[in-house]
């Protein structure tokens, strides 16, 4: 079992500012993400787009942001579980709380903070009948590439038209037995190298390529044995042992809205003139996840909602202790790893 | 200061709304959208406009002049889910003085 003082649900950067100000305050963090890196929308919805409204950068990379926030919080050692979905929150009787994921790895915390963003990223399926037959239980349908060995030696067949159709085809292409792509369009939307080297597998005769083309129907009884593909108004069929849709992400507010919180348009309401604390003691959200009069969905607002729940986690853990505001240009920063970052002192030197 | 036009919007329920729209603050048919609160938080707007993810997928229902499809346009429309020959990105298309009288649909939301 993980221990930790604060238990955040989202490694998005509310998320990530929020070990930070938990730092100042001795607390320690432990971070759950659906996803496999840190970093939330920015890392996975644009990376590589600036933004332009964090005070003090003029501009930023919001990929940048990210490394620049995971740096500042290095100090205090925050542990990760990544590529995990917080599934269940059992409330204890001392007040603390234990959370699940969907992998079982449990996790007891003193208090929690969610800042799951819009809710964890989620496939985009097809439209086909009996997907969802074939979606459990290893019966042929995969949404994601967790683990590449699982597809050795066996036939695929992937569609999409976007880099992880691409990436997965190119990777999967020296592992699979065989590699089927399918695309409505003759067209990809990839990086550039990707293109070509999918290009240059097919014309070896390592990828079939097969645009523009639909899958559109399985066949098998147990599990998937072939998938059935209108290509140009005609129809074929392709013996397969997994298909493998990739068609994006689309995130969903997920096991998030079951854990008895009160919700309103599909965020979790807050009490924000406080402490952004729920209707459940000593559960908070934080950032884009929570709602209340005149919220703003920006990171920002995200950063400074963060740093009044953790002040008030504080509180509710040390209630006899009083807390003054200190400024860490003054106070410094002592990490949990031993360091001390301080501004240099001015030299004293008497004039005579 | 530029005039405000009129566009209808048929929601996913089938309800139709004929909103007001301003012509001089930049904004798309996507974020219209989110204004007038014609689609539920979460599932309109995902990428923030940026042709990435196809929640704001509408159909033309009129017969309107729109601007040519970008490649950004074309090429999420071509992974997108229920696209019919009048789908369009609400995100892509920008509000102007041309646009008073569109009617569009949102696409269902998938
Ligand atoms: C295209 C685009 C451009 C933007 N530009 C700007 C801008 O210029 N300025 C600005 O201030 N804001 C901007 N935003 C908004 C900004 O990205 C969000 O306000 C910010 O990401 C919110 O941060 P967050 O940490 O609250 O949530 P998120 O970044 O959404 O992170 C939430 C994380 O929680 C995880 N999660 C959710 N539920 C669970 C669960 N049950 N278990 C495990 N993990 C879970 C998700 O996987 C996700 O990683 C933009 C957004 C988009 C889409
Ligand atoms: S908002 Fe994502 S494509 Fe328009």
């Amino acid at each position: 079992m993980i221990e930790t003082d604060i238990l955040i649900i989202g490694a998005g950067p509310t998320g990530l500012f929020a070990v930070f100000e938990a730092g100042l305050l001795k607390l320690k963090c432990h971070i759950i993400d659906a996803l496999p890196q840190p970093g939330g929308q920015l890392a996975e919805l644009y990376p590589k787009k600036p933004i332009y409204d964090i005070p003090g950068y003029p501009e930023v990379l919001a990929g940048d942001l990210v490394t620049n926030l995971m740096e500042q919080i290095k100090q205090f050692q925050p542990g990760f579980t990544l590529g995990e979905t917080a599934e269940t929150i059992e409330k204890l009787e001392d007040g603390s709380f234990i959370v699940t994921t969907n992998e079982g790895t449990k996790h007891l915390a003193k208090a929690i903070a969610i800042a799951g963003g819009l809710g964890t990223f989620e496939p985009r399926k097809p439209i086909l009948k009996d997907i969802e037959f074939y979606e459990k239980e290893d019966r042929g349908v995969d949404y994601f590439v967790k683990d590449p060995e699982k597809y050795r030696g066996k036939n695929i067949v992937i569609s999409g038209g976007g880099d992880s159709a691409l990436d997965w085809s190119i990777f999967l292409s020296d592992v699979a037995a065989s590699v089927t792509l399918v695309h409505r369009r003759n067209e990809f939307r990839g990086a550039l190298d990707s293109v070509e080297k999918v290009q240059e597998l097919k014309s070896a005769g390592k990828i079939k390529l097969i645009t523009p083309g639909e899958v559109i129907g399985f066949k098998g009884s147990e599990r998937i044995e072939s998938v059935d593909i209108e290509v140009n108004g005609a129809r074929m069929n392709v013996v397969t042992d997994y298909f493998i849709p990739l068609f994006g992400l689309t995130p969903k507010l997920g096991p998030i809205a079951n854990w008895g919180l009160e919700i309103e348009k599909n965020a979790i309401k807050v009490n924000n003139a406080l402490d952004y604390q729920t209707n459940i003691e000593g559960i908070y959200a934080i950032g884009d996840v929570n709602i209340y009069p005149g919220k703003l969905k920006l990171i920002l607002c995200g950063f400074h909602e963060a740093t009044l729940m953790c002040q008030s986690v504080y509180q509710r853990l040390n209630p006899g202790k009083k807390y003054v505001l200190k400024y860490t240009t003054v106070s410094g920063v002592d990490g949990f790893d031993g360091t001390r970052k301080e501004a240099e002192k001015a030299v004293v030197k008497s004039i005579e | 200061m530029a005039n405000d036009v009129t566009i209808t919007i048929t929601d996913r329920e089938g309800i139709s709304h004929e909103v007001q729209a301003p012509t001089d603050m930049n904004m798309n048919i996507m974020e219209l959208v989110r204004a007038y609160e014609l689609a539920p938080e979460g599932t309109i707007g995902i990428c923030g406009g940026m042709a990435m993810c196809a929640s704001c997928q509408c159909y033309v229902l009129n017969d309107f002049p729109l601007p040519e499809k970008s490649d950004d346009e074309q090429a999420m429309l071509w992974e997108a889910f229920n696209v019919k020959e009048n789908s369009r990105l609400g995100c892509q298309i920008h509000i102007t003085e041309d646009l008073d009288g569109l009617e569009i649909e949102l696409a269902p939301e998938a």
